[in-house]
């Protein structure tokens, strides 16, 4: 812990950011506000207004007109394009290239979808993501569970050189890496053979997350050590600790791990790209832009928004773990 | 580090940590007994064994992927290296000949300018928006929602998206849309003066719901007794804002702006895949200078000189980032 937090120490004036278990962190201030502002009944969470500004009737005009700006903005800026690019898979390729923004003019074109889905092998390239996908969250998670547990709980003597030097890798840009990496995953130490061509060469590289040791460490460091002296006493051993205690006590971050892994993989497009050159073993993200001079509009486009569906889907299905992760991230990264 | 936790394990079980302690000899914790000498025996008694075993992955993975890659740039930067011959030691030469290329001014320029842009565009909004989004209080996840939306779909599905948007044609999406008010068509992409601020536009449009998010987590830590306290001072709403949030985010906000500049430097995604530089090399960014010197079409194959450039670009943003923290350090505690 004490390494990264003095990441943090000059710049951030609260701990409040870094601290994992958010309702818990709630609770403290509700807590704290209680004591401070005993007696008054509207004591519950406060912003910039209070509660008497509320009832100002310029104010709740003018927040009136906040909440629809917002709205109107944030639905036309953030989910009209996504909206759009569902629109013009289902739109035939004429009516996109002619009238775009009138509303299917002459008709649905479904067959936009089932073309991309069949004739251009996008079925074949999104089996690829979902593979390539998986395997790097093996490789994170095998990684940053085994190696946080050794970091935080079992602290061998060599553990903060360790730390040190994973540390250190936040600081280099990745775009350090890239080359170096290239030639090792071309000519790889000890074994024979090149892993171009084959998703061993992203599925390796992944594991190296430092982000991800991170937030495991801190989040073991939390984790409480009476049950580990407890089941030490017990008789378990070091493996029996971390598969039966640990790891059942951090399933949040698993999750936030996980999801971050799952869609940092779909995202992930200059790595694959280098490695993966046999376009049938290409996932989607570095064969759509090959496929955008070949490929008629329409079905591009539903190519396209077919991508779409699982990370948005995921997003949808695990907001809580988003967007507390996307705060975790800021404050860890610092 | 050992806490205090770690020191009351070791009290209950002796047998195990004692070995951890061997080598810095503690005359209060062991005063009669002879230091215990360290052999592989007690090495593996104390749980050495299963302690390596949890390392292994995390020394593999980062071993092979990361810290030998990371110093082999190093090493490569003063090699020619061109995977037929073995690699010779060159001295300065690969700096030389990237320093004097003649597109290197020119990729300075287009990626100062794009991290300009990118501040004036996507800096002031998600504060903005994260400041009124904290105050509406039904609809703020909703809205939180709404604003992450674009940061989960795929980079290069939003890319190629925006793309097809940008058409230059009077029947091209956003000429289309804009044909509605009277203006355009625009050429968009294709023009030098427009093809650079298009790229921006879109990148903000991917990144700024992370941002917002990381604002949000940021002013829900700000204490409210200071505004309670500015209420009791008679501070109206715009004071509170500016004596009592900005304040309070500035930490946050020094780390945004860091972060912003050092991913804006590393730009490769949209100048790739909207312009390939073009036209006429008015979207080159450095990324992309170091991307055909390692693997262009043309050129390819010159790993020393991409190296050597990767090198200078992140010893760059490390003196760049070193001096930030250093003034903004100064500033926070004035």
């Amino acid at each position: 812990m004490t390494a990264t937090r003095s990441l943090d120490a000059p710049v951030t004036n609260s701990d409040a950011g870094l601290t994992l278990d958010r309702s818990q962190l709630a609770g403290q201030r509700r807590a704290a506000k209680r004591r401070i502002k005993s007696g008054q009944p509207e004591g519950t969470d406060r912003g910039i207004l209070s509660d008497s500004d509320r009832r100002r009737p310029g104010i709740r005009v003018g927040m009136g007109a906040v909440n629809v700006v917002l709205f109107v903005v944030l639905v036309i800026a953030c989910v009209g394009p996504i909206f759009l690019l569902f629109k013009f898979a289902i739109t035939p390729t004429q009516d996109i290239l002619r009238t775009p923004m009138e509303l299917f003019p002459n008709g649905i074109a479904w067959d936009n979808v089932t073309k991309a889905w069949n004739d251009v092998h996008v079925s074949r390239y999104f089996l690829n993501t979902i593979i390539m996908a998986g395997g790097s969250w093996a490789t994170q998670i095998i990684v940053a569970t085994s190696g946080g547990y050794m970091l935080s709980v079992l602290k061998p003597r060599y553990a903060k050189y360790i730390n040190g030097a994973v540390m250190a890798t936040l600081f280099v840009p990745g775009v350090v890496l890239l080359v170096p990496l290239y030639l090792t995953v071309l000519n790889p130490p000890l074994l024979s053979s090149s892993l171009i061509n084959s998703f061993w060469a992203v599925w390796l590289p992944a594991g190296a997350s430092a982000f991800n040791i991170v937030l495991m460490t801190r989040f073991f460091d939390n984790l409480p050590r009476e049950i580990f002296e407890a089941a030490r006493v017990d008789g378990a051993g070091p493996f029996r600790l971390f598969w039966s205690i640990v790891l059942p006590m951090s399933k949040p971050i698993l999750g936030v791990v996980s999801v971050f892994a799952i869609i940092a993989a779909w995202k992930d497009f200059l790595w694959p790209m280098l490695v993966l050159k046999d376009p049938n073993i290409q996932p989607l993200s570095v064969r759509l832009p090959n496929l955008e001079a070949t490929t008629d509009l329409g079905v591009f486009l539903a190519a396209l928004a077919i991508s779409t569906i699982i990370p948005i889907a995921l997003f949808l299905v695990f907001q809580r773990l988003f967007l507390s992760g996307a705060g975790l991230g800021g404050a860890v990264k610092g | 580090m050992p806490t205090e936790s770690d020191l009351s394990v070791s009290a209950l079980a002796p047998g195990k940590n004692d070995a951890d302690l061997a080598p810095t000899p503690d005359p209060a914790a062991q005063p009669h007994t002879r230091r215990p000498r360290r052999t592989p025996l007690t090495w593996l008694r104390g749980g050495g064994l299963s302690n390596l075993t949890f390392a292994l992955p995390l020394l593999i993975i980062f071993g092979t992927f990361s810290w030998w890659p990371i110093m082999r740039a190093i090493v490569m930067a003063f090699q020619h290296t061109n995977l037929v011959n073995p690699a010779t030691f060159v001295g300065w030469e690969n700096f030389q000949f990237v320093l004097t290329d003649p597109l290197l001014p020119t990729a300075i320029k287009n990626t100062l300018y794009f991290a300009l842009l990118a501040l004036l565009f996507g800096y002031p909004i998600p504060l903005v928006a994260a400041v009124l989004m904290s105050e509406v209080k039904k609809l703020k996840g909703f809205f939180s929602v709404l604003a992450y939306l674009p940061v989960v779909v795929p980079p290069v599905i939003a890319v190629l998206l925006w793309k097809f948007f940008y058409d230059g044609s009077d029947t091209g999406v956003f000429n289309t849309m804009l044909g509605w008010i009277g203006l355009g068509p625009y050429p968009w992409l294709q023009s030098q003066t427009m093809a650079m601020p298009s790229l921006v536009l879109q990148a903000t449009w991917a990144g700024a719901g992370a941002t917002v998010i990381i604002y949000l987590a940021a002013l829900i830590s700000v204490p409210p007794e200071l505004y309670d306290a500015a209420d009791v001072d008679g501070a109206g709403v715009w004071r509170k804002v500016w004596h009592v949030t900005m304040p309070q985010l500035r930490g946050i906000l020094f780390i945004t702006l860091i972060l912003q500049i050092i991913g804006t430097a590393q730009v490769f995604l949209e100048p790739y895949l909207f312009t390939s530089g073009g036209p006429a090399n008015s979207t080159t960014t450095i990324l992309l200078m170091i991307y055909n010197y390692a693997f262009g079409r043309s050129v390819g194959g010159d790993y020393g000189a991409a190296t050597a450039l990767s090198v200078l670009l992140a010893i760059f943003l490390a003196i760049f980032s070193a001096v930030y923290f250093k003034l903004t350090n100064s500033w926070s505690k004035s």
